[in-house]
């Protein structure tokens, strides 16, 4: 009796789990883990609060993929409507921190609304071009273009560039894969380069400053380049073994600021070195290559889209994010996917994830 | 082109499409990890080698220990110049938020005066930040243990304990010994011409003047480093190694400090310079300039009422005379001239003049200071009674030029290369002289008239202490040169080694050894029934010496009389001497400013000096002056 209880219990917990997602996941959240506990545990150690938030983030995964594709889908509208209607709320009552309008304050705790959108975006997107599927149009790309740029351009006002740019990725790459015509996306590049003098008196002075100290570090070594330089030095100095964990001197004699949260692949790199990135960044490739495994066995062209997009996003995490502290890229806040200390981000890919196994799991059923 | 895609499109194609995309998007994924694991190689393996110097150079922070500066003793052991421990209370200005809060805070504590503020602004400015800068120095016991237990309100203010130099003899010899004083911009040039900025961080003092400036390098030491891991913050976190600093180099002189110190006493109040040189070396031993000054002053920046004192008094006791004061030798100049006349076959010592009290020559009348002259006059009494036409005459027979490269020869007009810096060169009157001398071309003519006065040491001549000494060292020595130096020897303070600053003789002149014994007869006669005879009255030794004094102020016509002309107006008095004559141990130079007559103020302190030094007997104040006429 119990023993069939157990086991019709343990179907049900792992009836809707991938197995590969979840192992490559696990792998790099213990990674995390660790790295989390050497940027920290000189003072005020987060590992145990990153824990905490690995098995919020965790079951967030699990919930989500309980879901069909097709009750996931019904969110999209909804969760964009909410989303799009909070940003317009940060916009207009929004507090101010550090100089960006990001938070919006309930009384008792403050919620960043941008967050949501990067669910919300993609969902919405999906849910659109399913709708229409099999009849698109231009039309139907434009109005997708339209959805997205709305919620991308009160974000990017606030501002916060990575955010952003996780949204706009994350737009771009399902209208790419519902099938945006090459002749378009060539168009829209073309458009984009003439555009981009133009951008650039659109950035702030610190955006700015940040792509001009990515060109020439040095220019502000005690300012804006002050984190690109410590970051390679971290990086560099790791060597191929690296110093070993909790000895990375750049770490733990604080040269390395952000060390817990946007800039802990330095600390990882540091105490890792060049084994241990390849070794991140192989995890990283496995994840992506599920993802985009499951994109393309997926059965609807919500399920497709949706999966492709997530997978894409959460490869725009990991690229921005590293080449960034790496030095190839401005320095724009987006955290390493289940690297970074800090719940929201961690939970916002765990649904991810859990989408990617929804599609997956749900796939028999669907095709029934 | 949209309106190709009918509806009616296979699900299947579309489905090719889409995964025709992901192979794509699959594609541009690991071409983007490529790409960032080629920029790990890069930094990890191809940049490893410059990141970890980065790495180590933002961890590791050099923290010079300053050697302890060396000591300087003089030829009998005593202490001129040593170092001391005495608590400072220091500020870290970087680490403190509110300045002038903490300076007030610290100020209920522990005294802290106007001029420690004023002090301490100054420092400030001129500091690099992360120093640690004294408010306050020479803590008592109980105001350390004062502020220990109030530390914890002062986060960036510590006790440290410090080495200081002091002058334990106050003024005695201070212009032989300068002193250090904190380092400026101008020292910051010299330190790195000399290359020697590595071994200046830490070092906040450096030899200003005398001594301490010119042997800066030998007594600084070299300093030593420990290595300390610092934060990003600046905090250091552990000491990693230390290389311990190598104390300065020890100088011991060829001074005499008590003797100094008697011959500094000797000139009272009046303002005067006295160098004594020991003629087989050139190893000086006493070098006064009076007034005196108290070094101790200087070392942590001047108060400027003391430096306003010092400055400001018309005495100028920064001045150090014996080097830097040129003034014409008078009398004193003509044993020189007698020599240089037998030297150049001008005169033999028998030969007589005839002295009428003056002497004509190109209209104009140069007058004897005896009215109606001397009478007969040969070369011994010509300078036991100091006679002035002898002189007159010898000058013109001899002429400027011959004149010139006799005194030439003896160092007049010419750096003596003493071992302090910024010493005069002084005025070799000469035809070249005028001419590099004046501009204007009716100027720059050297007129024979202008030779005559050049014969009793006045005109154009004019010369330092030390050059005086110099040159009267040569006579006692028989023409044998040394340069005067102050430094005996160098003690290395590693090995104990003790580098002797070799007396190198500077030049031999080849005089004829009557012609030198002549003038020594001559100089002897002064100092027994000369112009010197009465300060040296009694002496238990055998004495050479002359007497002179020099014009500061030109009378025209008008007789000169001490008590009708101001005293700032008053003549230089000066006094040659050495002793004992016959094989003599200390020569000397000896200048009173304003002080009338060489005999009456000047000689009674060769007097004082010879008899402390010779015989060891110890005079009762100031020498007196004595009431003598004539020069």
């Amino acid at each position: 009796m119990l023993q069939q209880f157990l086991q019709r219990a343990w179907v049900r917990l792992v009836e809707h789990v991938d197995g590969p997602l979840l192992l490559v996941t696990g792998l790099i959240m213990a990674i995390g883990l660790s790295t989390v506990y050497s940027a920290t545990y000189d003072a005020n150690n987060r590992a145990l609060a990153q824990s905490l938030n690995m098995a919020v983030g965790l079951c967030a995964m699990w919930v989500v993929a309980q879901f069909p594709p097709q009750k996931l889908m019904r969110f999209g509208v909804p969760l964009y409507i909410l989303g799009v209607i909070l940003l317009v709320l940060v916009f207009l009552f929004g507090v101010k921190v550090n100089g960006a309008r990001r938070w919006l304050s309930l009384g008792f705790t403050r919620i960043q609304p941008s967050e949501v959108l990067k669910i919300a975006v993609p969902l919405m997107l999906a849910w659109y071009f399913h709708k229409h599927e099999a009849m698109l149009r231009f039309r139907h790309y434009a109005v997708a273009c339209l959805l997205l740029l709305v919620p991308f351009v009160l974000i990017a006002k606030q501002p916060d560039l990575g955010t952003a740019i996780l949204v706009g990725a994350a737009g771009f790459y399902v209208i790419f894969f519902a099938g945006l015509p090459w002749q378009v996306i060539a168009g829209l590049g073309a458009a984009a380069a003439a555009a981009a003098p133009f951008a650039w008196t659109m950035l702030h002075d610190y955006q700015r400053k940040r792509i001009l100290t990515l060109i020439d570090p040095s220019s502000d070594p005690l300012g804006a380049g002050y984190h690109i330089i410590q970051s390679t030095i971290a990086i560099g100095s790791g060597g191929s073994f690296g110093k070993g964990w909790l000895e990375g001197t750049q770490t733990h004699l604080e040269f390395i600021p952000e060390r817990h949260t946007d800039f802990i692949f330095a600390v990882f790199s540091e105490e890792r070195g060049l084994l241990g990135n390849t070794i991140l960044v192989l995890l990283y490739l496995l994840l992506i290559a599920r993802g985009l495994m499951i994109a393309a066995n997926a059965s609807t062209l919500f399920a497709r889209i949706m999966a492709g997009s997530v997978t894409l996003s959460l490869f725009t995490y990991v690229f921005v994010n590293m080449g960034m502290v790496s030095g190839i890229l401005p320095v724009v806040g987006v955290p390493l996917p289940f690297m970074s200390y800090g719940g929201t981000a961690l939970v916002t890919l765990s649904i991810g994830i859990g989408i990617l196994m929804s599609i997956q799991t749900h796939r028999m059923l669907v095709r029934k | 082109m949209l309106a190709r895609q009918s509806p009616l499109n296979a699900p299947d194609r579309e489905l090719h499409r889409f995964r025709f995309r992901v192979a794509l998007a699959g594609f541009a994924v690991t071409a983007a990890f490529v790409l960032l694991i080629a920029r790990f190689v890069h930094l990890q393996v191809v940049q490893h080698d410059y990141y970890t110097t980065r790495a180590e150079d933002n961890r590791i922070s050099l923290v010079p220990i300053v050697p302890n500066r060396g000591v300087i003793v003089d030829r009998h052991g005593t202490v001129l110049a040593r170092n001391y421990s005495a608590f400072t209370l220091e500020i870290t200005p970087s680490k403190v938020d509110d300045l002038d809060a903490t300076i007030e805070g610290l100020g209920t504590v522990i005294e802290v005066l106007p001029k420690d503020r004023k002090r301490f602004r100054r420092l400030l400015e001129e500091s690099k930040t992360f120093e640690s800068l004294p408010i306050r120095s020479r803590l008592s016991e109980e105001e350390v243990a004062r502020f220990a237990a109030n530390r914890y309100r002062f986060p960036g203010v510590e006790v440290k304990a410090r080495l200081f130099r002091q002058y334990p003899l106050g003024p005695i010899a201070s212009h032989a010994i300068g002193y250090i004083s904190r380092i400026n911009k101008r020292d910051l040039e010299v330190i790195e011409e000399s290359e020697a900025t590595a071994n200046y961080k830490g070092t906040d003092h450096i030899g200003k003047t005398g001594l301490e400036q010119r042997y800066e390098f030998q007594l600084h030491g070299e300093t030593g480093y420990e290595q300390v891991e610092i934060d990003a913050g600046g905090r250091a976190i552990r000491n990693l190694s230390r290389t311990a600093p190598v104390q300065g180099n020890n100088l011991t002189l060829t001074l005499d400090t008590r003797l100094q110190e008697m011959a500094e006493k000797a000139f009272g109040d009046r303002r005067g310079a006295l160098v004594a040189i020991e003629p087989s070396t050139g190893g000086i031993l006493a070098l006064v300039s009076t007034p005196t000054f108290d070094p101790n002053l200087f070392i942590d920046g001047i108060r400027t009422d003391d430096w306003d004192l010092l400055n400001n008094s018309p005495d100028k006791p920064l001045l150090n005379r014996a080097l830097n004061g040129a003034y014409p030798p008078g009398s004193t100049f003509k044993p020189f001239m007698a020599l240089a006349a037998l030297e150049t076959g001008k005169r033999t010592p028998g030969q007589a003049i005839s002295d009428p009290g003056f002497f004509n020559f190109g209209g104009h009348q140069f007058r004897d200071d005896k009215k109606g002259g001397h009478g007969s006059v040969d070369m011994y009494k010509s300078i036991v009674h100091s006679c002035d036409t002898y002189y007159y005459m010898l000058a013109n027979d001899m002429g400027i030029d011959s004149i010139a490269r006799f005194m030439g020869q003896l160092g007049f007009g010419q750096r003596t290369g003493v071992d302090i810096d910024g010493e005069s060169e002084g005025v070799l009157p000469s035809p070249e002289w005028k001419k590099r001398r004046f501009r204007r071309p009716e100027q720059q003519k050297w007129f024979a008239g202008e030779t005559i006065s050049i014969g009793i040491g006045q005109g154009y001549n004019a010369y330092t202490p030390i050059q005086l000494a110099q040159a009267t060292a040569a006579v006692a020595n028989n023409g044998v040169m040394f340069r005067p130096h102050l430094v005996k020897y160098i003690t290395d303070s590693r090995t104990g080694e003790q580098t002797m600053i070799e007396p190198e003789p500077l030049r031999i002149l080849p005089w004829k050894r009557q012609n030198v014994e002549t003038i020594k007869n001559a100089m002897i006669g002064v100092n027994t029934q000369g112009t010197g005879a009465r300060a040296f009255a009694g002496a238990g030794y055998v004495s050479a010496g002359k007497t002179g004094t020099a014009q500061v102020f030109s009378l025209k016509g008008a007789e000169y009389r001490s008590s009708s002309v101001k005293k700032e107006l008053r003549d230089h008095a000066l006094f040659i001497a050495f002793a004992p004559a016959d094989q003599p141990r200390i020569a000397l130079a000896v200048l009173v400013e304003n002080g009338g007559f060489g005999a009456q103020s000047a000689a009674p302190i060769a007097r004082m000096v010879f008899d402390y030094y010779l015989l060891g007997k110890l005079p009762k104040g100031a020498a007196h002056e004595d009431e003598v006429e004539g020069d």
